[in-house]
């Protein structure tokens, strides 16, 4: 039997503590014993994208790293976008421009969404696709998730 | 899937890491990016016994210039090569092959070291390394090592680094004058693997005539293979469509890639012709324009 060990890390300016084996991915962590169901398990391995959440300000695959690598690092997950009720800009984007239907991927493309909209606030549309690319949906199409990150750009940059 | 079971070690010095991967020997694994492990790991077609994580090695994440030439430490991401100045100006083979690599989330991650060590035949940078001559820089239990990266390369996934060794540095020489460079591929979607990919580097003389001709193919063997025989064709040439339409269809000729489910062997073989031809020519118009 493997011991458990001790991280300690930040959510969502949140600290958490938790007891993992070495195996133990970031994603299930999260979900498992943290509860924030929020971040989704899609592929397993790291290919569509749905546990994308923020490592350091940075997008990562959350299936593709064990939670004891972010012993001491501070995460950002879905539910930090939201401010209480107040939907975050992102969120309102992709309400209003049908950027989901089923919604298994949308937690994965939201955070993808924040960490690009951060560094490139005024893409084109070409920017905007290929910083998709690595984010899967299955029901949309696209055409309307495209549409609600240049409309995001736009309520960020009208909001400050 | 998930992985199954392992011990886990995060050494901060590259000494202690090297000592933990000894004692392990064919059981222990570097854990650096893992973007290319992880996976492995959840489909079980790995199972190491131990982890040997190096991402609290801080030392080895660095891009720096020495005599010329581009040094590059094992652990930076991917990510900070993509967005750095230093290796757009030392070195711009790589600075365009990167962004080829998966999407953003895994070039947060991955790493430079990663990928020049997993040897997988459809990644970018092993060909880079392979067409630019690159040195990659081995320490183990019995000290440091330097190998070509044409002596690196032994087939899929296979390296001469032995139990304990880590790769710990890649370097790049210095550029050339008056030179160009191209990086293409073809993959059904962006950031999948490469059905085939090519890198290339010319240089001219002060009559335009072409000197130390690089062509570099990916995904159609079991390594990077560079393709001496187009090369010979190229030297001491003046750069032209004739021309290159004769070294692409030399490339078509001498590789042997297999068929799988994403394209015929034939197939391949037309696509490394099509962008040898289209990396030639994209090189040799950036040629000139530096001069």
């Amino acid at each position: 039997m493997i011991k458990k060990r001790a991280i300690a890390l930040k959510v969502n300016g949140k600290r958490y503590q938790g007891m993992v084996e070495p195996r133990r991915t970031l994603v299930d962590f999260l979900r498992e014993d943290l509860k924030l169901t929020g971040t989704h398990i899609g592929c397993e391995h790291g290919v569509c994208g749905a546990c994308s959440i923020l490592l350091n300000g940075a997008a990562v695959r959350s299936c593709l790293l064990f939670a004891i690598q972010a012993d001491g690092m501070e995460l950002m997950s879905v539910e930090g976008l939201a401010q209480g009720t107040q939907l975050h800009p992102i969120q309102e984007a992709f309400w209003e421009n049908h950027g989901l239907q089923c919604g298994f991927c949308t937690p994965g493309i939201l955070m993808t969404v924040h960490a690009f909209l951060n560094e490139n606030p005024a893409p084109s549309d070409d920017e905007i696709r290929l910083a998709l690319s690595g984010n899967l949906c299955r029901c949309t199409g696209y055409q309307g998730i495209v549409k609600s990150v240049r409309v995001a750009a736009n309520k960020l940059a009208t909001r400050t | 899937m998930k992985p199954a079971a392992f011990e886990y070690v995060a050494p901060r010095s590259l000494r202690k890491a090297i000592q933990a991967l000894a004692q392990a020997g064919d059981e222990g694994k570097i854990l650096a990016g893992g973007q290319s492990l992880v996976p492995m790991m959840a489909l079980r077609l790995a199972r190491p016994k131990l982890l040997v994580d190096i991402n609290r090695i801080q030392k080895l994440a660095y891009i720096r210039k020495r005599n010329g030439a581009l040094h590059i430490g094992a652990l930076t991401r991917q990510r900070e090569v993509e967005r750095s100045d230093l290796v757009r100006s030392a070195c711009p083979l790589l600075y365009e092959a990167v962004p080829f690599i998966g999407h953003t989330h895994i070039r947060n991650r991955g790493t430079i070291g990663g990928t020049l060590a997993h040897a997988d035949p459809a990644a970018e940078l092993p060909g880079v390394a392979v067409a630019l001559d690159a040195a990659l820089v081995l320490e183990g239990p019995r000290g440091e090592r330097t190998l070509r990266a044409e002596e690196f390369y032994l087939s899929h996934y296979a390296t001469p680094v032995e139990a304990g060794e880590i790769l710990k540095e890649v370097r790049f020489p210095p550029w050339p004058q008056r030179s160009g460079c191209s990086f293409l591929e073809v993959s059904r979607r962006h950031g999948d693997f490469a059905l085939a990919g090519v890198a290339v580097r010319l240089s001219l003389d002060p009559d335009g005539r072409l000197m130390d001709p690089r062509i570099t193919l990916i995904a159609v063997g079991a390594t990077p293979q560079r393709i001496a025989k187009a090369e010979d064709l190229l030297r001491g040439e003046m750069a032209g469509d004739r021309l290159f339409d004769e070294v692409a269809s030399q490339v078509s000729k001498e590789i042997e890639p297999e068929s799988d489910v994403h394209a015929s062997a034939e197939y391949k073989r037309h696509v490394a012709g099509v962008l040898t031809r289209r990396a030639l020519r994209l090189a040799s118009e950036r040629a000139r324009t530096f001069v």
